[in-house]
């Protein structure tokens, strides 16, 4: 049985002032195994956010359900832990408050807390700043320490929204490392969705494309590239050939966004 | 200058004290040459030497000392009840539906008509002067901080939920937090204004305090000691003022850094 169960899942948003409601999500399916890492990759506007959304629990969904371990999703909780585009760390706690923040909710002892938080600030690569706020820190150490903040929590599924986005291309390239080097330990379920194709390939085991707005999901391409992944592999055929055909499939679509638009 | 540069910190102090030598300068001159009648303005100096007779002969220190206590006094039983209600509107919104209207329209009763009114309820002594502050304030304190705790970032809320934070927990782990610098800026502001509203109540019936002095020195003709009083004021709330960013500063590094 699939981890993870998306089932004819669709979002509609009522109109505004008596406007025409948006689709913003088709009738969409998915299926995620344990320790998988699908990367769901879209053009803007086509809804990915959306059903990332859905599956955390923060927006309900117009139709369909969405099942984790068999149990239906019906609201937020720990179980699936999330990273945002925008920077969301509390700025009124430390990197180490900020990671502790879900350990404390469940009411954990403050010795095994500063274990766990001390593994994870390790594990991110961010020794030495503990006791730093986040406004005193980069972009990516910012995400770094919410990666560790959502991994800490240990959840059954980690759900990253564009968690890169906000970076610079350097920076990036090195958190998608990271974030891959902490997969390959700890091998959590993973959906990541991103705009980015290279990206896409480069961090999945499959990549999910979506359709132009009102998206669903049109074709998931497994990703045969062997772990622990490098990047100097970004450059080699298997991966290029992949991207070259990612690339047709999102074309049709970006293309589709820009007729509407016409 | 350019828009929006900043300037160094030494630069900015003198900018800052030379408005006030060029203010005293301004008075000194009308004042010394006699544009304006002493009987209307004093100078300076007779101001200066006014404060020293009104603190050595009269107590003026102890007058000093119960309007601190006044708006001290009114301010906190104010913020004790504001603080918590506006939080609790800005977190949830029955309350907030169920206070925010019959708010709005208190905010605009003025603190200063009530005056004759609590005079019949309370009398002439400190609860008439207490009240008269707690109804300057309270409506204030609870409405911005209602606003500021329902502004609170959505995402920073989402991230909460999804780190497993229950209701209680948003409120108290994220909205508390996130609002308490603006909720202590919110409250340095509205004490500001609790200085006009000691003054007003103690302008009528009241036999102590600076307002009161200073509606003595009026049938006295005593200009001088009318500014001086004005001046102390003025100077209290640039200190309390002070106090309260220091204090901030101690309490939220992290909204600075």
């Amino acid at each position: 049985m699939s981890k993870l169960v998306v089932e004819q899942v669709s979002r509609i948003f009522p109109g505004v002032a008596g406007g025409e409601p948006t689709r913003a999500l088709e009738p969409t399916d998915l299926l995620v195994g344990d320790a998988d890492f699908v990367t769901i990759l879209g053009p803007s506007g086509c809804g990915k956010s959306t059903l990332l959304r859905i599956v955390g629990g923060l927006e309900t969904p117009t139709t369909g359900r969405v099942l984790l371990d068999g149990r239906p999703v019906t609201g937020p909780g720990a179980e699936r832990g999330m990273v945002f585009q925008s920077y969301t760390l509390f700025p009124w706690l430390t990197v180490a408050d900020n990671i502790a923040f879900g350990l404390v909710e469940k009411g954990m002892p403050a010795n095994e807390r500063r274990s766990i938080v001390e593994e994870w600030i390790g594990q991110v690569g961010l020794k030495g700043f503990a006791h730093h706020y986040p406004k005193m820190l980069s972009g990516g150490m910012q995400q770094r320490t919410a990666i560790a903040r959502a991994l800490a929590n240990e959840p059954k599924i980690l759900l990253l929204d564009e968690p890169f986005g906000a970076l610079d291309n350097q920076t990036r390239a090195l958190m998608q490392e990271l974030l891959l080097s902490v997969w390959e330990i700890h091998k959590k379920t993973v959906l990541f969705v991103t705009h980015d194709i290279e990206e896409a390939i480069f961090m999945g085991n499959r990549v999910a494309v979506m359709t132009a707005r009102p998206g669903r999901i049109k074709s998931v391409t497994p990703v045969d590239l062997p772990h622990p992944r490098h990047y100097t592999m970004k450059t080699s055929p298997e991966f290029s050939a992949l991207k070259a055909h990612l690339v047709e499939e999102i074309r049709a679509e970006s293309i589709k966004v820009a007729e509407q638009v016409a | 200058m350019r828009p929006l540069v900043p300037i160094p910190g030494p630069r900015r102090v003198l900018l800052g004290i030379s408005f006030f030598v060029l203010f005293f300068a301004a008075w000194a001159a009308a004042t010394f040459s006699g544009l304006v009648s002493p009987t209307f303005l004093a100078d300076p100096v007779t101001m200066l030497m006014d404060g020293f007779t009104l603190i050595t002969r009269f107590g003026f220190l102890g007058d000093i000392g119960i309007t601190i206590w006044r708006v001290l006094g009114g301010f906190i039983l104010a913020a004790i009840v504001a603080v918590p209600l506006g939080i609790a509107m800005g977190a949830y919104k029955p309350v907030e539906a169920f206070f925010e209207p019959f708010v709005s329209f208190a905010r605009y009763l003025p603190a200063s008509a009530f005056v004759p009114l609590l005079i019949l309820w309370a009398g002439v002594g400190e609860v008439q002067k207490l009240l008269v502050i707690f109804i300057g304030s309270v409506f204030q304190i609870i409405l911005m901080i209602a606003v500021t705790v329902g502004a609170t970032r959505r995402d920073l809320v989402e991230a909460a939920v999804t780190l497993g934070a229950k209701p209680s927990g948003v409120v108290r782990r994220v909205l508390i937090p996130a609002a308490a610098p603006g909720i202590a800026e919110i409250l340095r502001l509205v004490l500001g204004w609790a200085w006009t509203y000691v003054i007003v109540a103690e302008l009528i019936g009241s036999s102590s305090g600076i307002g009161h002095m200073i509606i003595e020195s009026q049938t006295l003709m005593a200009t001088g000691q009318m500014i001086f009083g004005i001046i102390v004021i003025g100077m209290i709330g640039l200190v309390s003022d002070f106090l309260f960013k220091a204090i901030n500063r101690v309490m939220f590094p992290w909204s600075l850094a």
